[in-house]
């Protein structure tokens, strides 16, 4: 192995590994392909929550966050996550406790009683800020060359999602959040255009807790995403976030139904996440980034079939 | 100071803005009303819910009718409030500070209370209940028990401890806390 092979632990959440499953399966084998090594966080927790959990109790989440951060910590690697949602909460987790004494003691104090204690020498890193920044959009790019024969050729809907970008202070986007372009330059390598579409950077609707016990407050927000992205024209949906992957998709089935009356149709965009469509840009077998549905399994994801949006690059699936 | 009655006293240390300002949100007294908050709040484009008048209310030391409405939970933190705000208020981070204190004064959402019995129960917020989560997993070749608290019962134990240690358990009555004798029962 070089020396200079890029190594992190990698943090799962709830969502991903217990729901939206092809997410981590698409990544795992992404990252793979560009040799960076990912290594399990064994026995890690949810982050937790950065809205609804961090809303019941804020010490608590520092305490639990701080465990999460430990296990990498002991790996002595840094934390790569694939949930704007958990890098909210670690990343905001770690900066108060590097820079609040007081609340660095108390967490110590917890973690002491099953026998760790939070460093602080394992940092953040949301796995587009590792491609962004430390492998670079031209390297990914030419990955693509040698992958397919011809580049693709979609519109994308772009989601950042909330957690990724703001507070912009304390994340390495230089302090941008109300226009960044850093995600649509990572995807545009595969050769798809994103779109600018109204709104872009609205709320998907799940976070803090809203999902949880406003349903239909936050499916509204969707619908308003799903009527902008409609359009636009877009092809598919990208995004970086599981929690958001789901309120689009599961969401989108929910929007068709509670909001009826209200909409014009049935909204039937299909959704991916952003590895995905890279591993289709570098030539992946689309069964390895976790795009070929289940067959028996019922009530599980993706609720808005991928078919359409495989057909047109020309990929033929079954079922 | 004979003239000032104890219970306007009470009143006042059980002001808001003094409780948000012992906790180190200081900047609550920097809100110039401007509306800024409000005009980029995406719950407030389709609700009631006015961040604006939750700001002015948290400054005019409304505890009991900030704490007890539940549009104090229409915030999805999408923290576009926080960015603009022109006076430096982290409004975001106040909210989430809010709700803390409602939720020691026992508001919480029924959903939200499910939520902290999952977590308190899994080590996950998002647990895997039904075995489809299990072969959907397998379907996309990873491990059928992903290498969290699902698999590792020892790291279960960890986060119950801290739970519990936090007094996260009596905070939101998911534990198996029995009262103790000096409590009252």
């Amino acid at each position: 192995m070089p020396a200079d092979k890029m190594k992190f632990a990698l943090f799962l959440g709830c969502v991903i590994p217990n729901r939206y499953s092809f997410i981590e399966s698409a990544t795992k084998s992404v990252f793979e392909k560009l040799n960076i090594e990912l290594v399990e966080m064994e026995g890690a927790s949810c982050c937790p929550a950065p809205g609804v959990f961090r809303g019941f109790d804020i010490d608590t989440w520092l305490v639990i966050g701080a465990r999460n951060i430990t296990i990498a910590e002991e790996l002595g690697l840094d934390i790569a996550l694939m949930c704007n949602g958990c890098y909210g909460s670690l990343l905001e987790v770690r900066h108060t406790l590097k820079n609040d004494r007081k609340k660095l003691k108390m967490v110590n104090e917890h973690l002491a009683k099953i026998g760790r204690e939070f460093k602080g020498t394992a940092k953040i890193r949301h796995v587009i800020d590792i491609l962004y920044h430390d492998v670079g959009v031209e390297k990914i790019q030419n990955r693509t060359k040698y992958g397919r024969k011809s580049p693709l050729n979609l519109k994308l809907a772009l989601h950042y999602g909330c957690h990724l970008t703001k507070p912009s202070d304390i994340r390495p986007w230089n302090q941008e959040s109300e226009r960044p372009t850093f995600f649509d330059e990572l995807v545009e390598v595969s050769g798809c255009k994103s779109l600018n579409y109204k709104d872009k950077f609205l709320c998907c609707g799940a976070g803090g807790g809203v999902r949880g016990a406003f349903k239909e407050l936050s499916l509204d927000y969707t619908r308003e995403k799903l009527e902008n992205m409609t359009k636009a024209g877009a092809d598919v949906i990208i995004t970086a976030c599981p929690f958001c992957h789901l309120q689009l998709d599961l969401g989108q089935v929910e929007v068709n139904n509670i909001f009826k009356d209200k909409i014009s149709g049935p909204f039937n965009i299909p959704v991916m996440y952003f590895t995905q469509l890279l591993g289709l840009a570098f030539g992946m077998d689309p069964e390895e980034l976790g795009l070929i549905r289940s067959p028996d399994l019922k009530g599980v994801p993706p609720f808005i079939p991928l078919k359409p949006v495989l057909k047109k690059i020309g990929i033929k699936v079954k079922g | 100071m004979e003239n000032i009655k104890s219970n306007r006293i009470t009143n006042l240390n059980d002001d808001l803005s003094n409780l948000l300002r012992d906790a180190g949100y200081l900047e609550i007294g920097a809100c110039i009303q401007c509306g800024t908050c409000t005009g980029g709040c995406p719950s407030g484009r389709r609700t009631a819910y006015r961040t604006r008048t939750l700001m002015k209310k948290v400054q005019l030391g409304l505890t009991e009718e900030v704490l007890s409405d539940k549009e104090l939970w229409f915030c999805s933190t999408c923290y576009t409030c926080l960015e603009r705000c022109p006076r430096g208020v982290p409004v975001t981070d106040v909210i989430i500070y809010l709700r803390n204190l409602a939720v020691q004064r026992g508001y919480i959402q029924a959903p939200h209370y499910v939520l902290c019995k999952m977590f308190y129960n899994t080590g996950h917020g998002v647990p895997i209940n039904e075995e489809k989560w299990n072969k959907l997993r397998e379907h996309y070749k990873l491990d059928p028990v992903p290498p969290t608290t699902h698999k590792f019962p020892k790291a279960y134990k960890e986060v119950q401890t801290l739970l519990k240690s936090t007094g996260f358990d009596e905070l939101t009555g998911v534990g198996d806390y029995e009262p103790k004798e000096e409590d009252g029962g």
